[in-house]
């Protein structure tokens, strides 16, 4: 069996959930993360036709709530939270470029 | 609009709407604009660890509403997480529908006759405002950025179009249609200015016959104006960079109302990944047909239909009048117009009177009944106001209330005696011999310098049609 991913598979997952990883941590991950793949893998072995794909353990759906208020948190103690607060918001460093 | 050497552009919509909810989509907080920044938000819409979401269901049923008015197929669905960094959403990510929306393929049919296409509608949560402060006040240049989470989880329907929209004016009429739906089935408020509903456009260019060419998204189109103003903006800006032998490159670009131009605002170098994946704490959503029923059921008649039942009203209406069927319907003045029908009156002067008098004081219409509408319109009509006075008194009705009948006594629109308008008439045809011959030869021109006369004499308080028949009276 080929390499289930590769060192750039995850040097490039690691990027966008914007983890720094030495060279080290990433040849120790691509090697656990392969092995998780390959366990994954061996489901596809099965013969599943006629099995509906299933997300979920317990086979609910449509769970809703009523719409009607609640209350919210009190905003000092959340504003407190916050390393930089400015006029009731939270204050944050420039931001490059508009929300994706 | 007309594009040069036989270009034609092609344009798809995506239209986001905040829903007339309550509260949030997944959490219990208001949904409510304008409170103090960050007074609406708890452990879920913060996305603290260990919260759960737990879906809307108002929010649901608006949403296959907006799918039953839009044609669409109403499905089961799915939420993801549409992972991304950015301070808007303290979670780092959003929830969205990714591959299985709760609203697929439907399409909405314009007034000139033209359908567009509507790809899906899905549910998500809007994002948290953010401020981006500096010395330009733009998003360039600003040295921090101050964040409200009270939008972040406010329930959103996103609705996208085909790329069949062919020109500015018929994307102004796409997103006029939908605003006018949106508002009439209560799903939303229509407020563009306000952000309740935001419009992307996705343009490209092309020559007839030719694959598509490559799009560009705008962003920052905050009125109807704005949209129109855009697109056409951006498709000579691409038609200009073909013909100099260029390539446009798929990116986003950021509208500027003040400048009227639009400019990168970043590229999209490979196809964005946000690593979508199932939101793991919410269940699938798989309405059955009675919960399907009941929405279907509440769905109120859609504007269409209502402008078409208004024109019915009204033999061969004309352009005018069918403009101002359309206010009434956007305004949401019907109950008036058809009063005036249900009592056989004038509808075209209602229409009139409806989509100018009423559309102009919109916000006190709870003081005029439709009654007392019906009442001024047939005082009009027989001739007991004039056009003036019938518009003076519906003013005072919205402004103050009270009845027709009285309000008129009370600005002294008494109807002018026969005797009256008679003896005046009479006065005037002897200040005025030479006018009143060449009348009586056959000048007909001349019954509108004898009105304006009796108009000043009375100080408008005579009626127009009764001046005439007193005129032919005396030819």
């Amino acid at each position: 069996m080929t390499e289930p991913l590769s060192r750039d598979d995850v040097a490039h997952v690691a990027k966008l959930a914007r983890l720094r990883l030495t060279e080290d941590e990433l040849v120790r991950y691509t090697e656990q993360l392969g092995k998780i793949l390959v366990h994954a893998q061996d489901l596809s072995s099965l013969d599943l036709h006629g099995v509906a794909p299933t997300a979920h353990p317990f086979g609910l759906v449509n769970v809703v709530r009523p719409d009607e208020v609640r209350a919210s948190l009190d905003p000092a103690p959340v504003l407190a939270q916050a390393p930089d607060v400015e006029d009731g918001r939270f204050a944050v460093p420039r931001i490059v470029g508009e929300a994706p | 609009m007309m594009l040069p050497n036989g270009w034609e552009m092609v344009v798809g919509l995506e239209v986001h709407t905040e829903l007339k909810t309550k509260t949030k989509l997944f959490c219990g907080c208001a949904n409510e604009f304008g409170s103090a920044p960050n007074s609406q938000v708890c452990p879920i819409c913060l996305g603290l660890p260990g919260s759960m979401p737990v879906l809307n269901e108002r929010a649901v049923e608006l949403a296959m509403a907006i799918g039953f008015a839009l044609n669409c197929t109403i499905q089961d669905s799915t939420f993801h997480r549409k992972n991304y960094f950015y301070p808007d959403m303290p979670k780092d990510y959003q929830v969205s529908q990714y591959d299985l929306p709760i609203n697929a393929r439907g399409y909405l049919d314009l007034p000139d006759g033209s359908r567009v296409s509507i790809e899906r509608a899905h549910m998500e949560e809007d994002t948290g405002k953010t401020t981006h402060l500096g010395t330009s006040g733009r998003i360039h240049g600003a040295d921090r950025s101050l964040v409200d989470y009270n939008r972040s989880g406010v329930p959103l329907v996103e609705i996208v179009s085909g790329p069949d929209i062919r020109n500015p004016q018929q994307a102004r009429d796409y997103v006029a249609e939908l605003r006018s739906i949106l508002v009439a089935i209560g799903a939303s408020d229509g407020r563009m200015e306000e952000g309740s509903l935001r419009v992307d456009a996705n343009v490209s260019v092309h020559k007839p016959d030719t694959p598509f060419g490559t799009r560009c998204e705008i962003k920052n189109l905050n009125s109807l104006r704005s949209l129109t103003r855009a697109i056409e903006y951006e498709a000579l800006r691409q038609i200009d960079v073909l013909e100099d032998g260029g390539s446009i490159r798929q990116e986003t670009r950021h509208w500027d109302e003040d400048r009227g131009e639009t400019s990168t605002l970043r590229v999209k170098e490979e196809a964005e990944d946000y690593r979508y994946f199932r939101e793991p704490d919410l269940v699938d959503l798989a309405p059955d047909q009675a919960w399907k029923d009941r929405v279907l059921a509440g769905l109120p008649k859609l504007p269409a239909q209502r402008r078409r039942d208004l024109e019915a009203l009204l033999t061969n209406p004309t352009d005018a009048q069918r403009d101002g069927v359309t206010t009434v319907v956007d305004l949401d003045l019907d109950l008036y117009v058809e009063g005036v029908a249900q009592a056989h009156g004038d509808v075209a002067l209602a229409v009139a009177r409806a989509a100018n008098e009423l559309a102009a004081a919109n916000e006190k219409l709870a003081n005029l009944s439709v009654a007392n509408f019906v009442t001024t319109v047939a005082m009009e009509q027989s001739g007991q106001l004039s056009a003036t006075q019938a518009k003076t008194v519906l003013g005072e009705l919205l402004e103050k209330g009270g009845d027709p009948a009285s309000v008129a006594k009370a600005k002294g629109f008494e109807q002018l005696s026969t005797d009256s308008l008679s003896a005046t008439v009479g006065e005037l045809i002897t200040a005025n011999p030479d006018e009143w011959q060449r009348f009586k030869d056959g000048d007909d021109k001349l019954a509108q310098f004898f009105i304006g006369l009796v108009m000043k004499a009375t100080k408008g308080q005579a009626n127009g049609k009764a001046v005439i028949a007193e005129l032919q009276s005396r030819r």
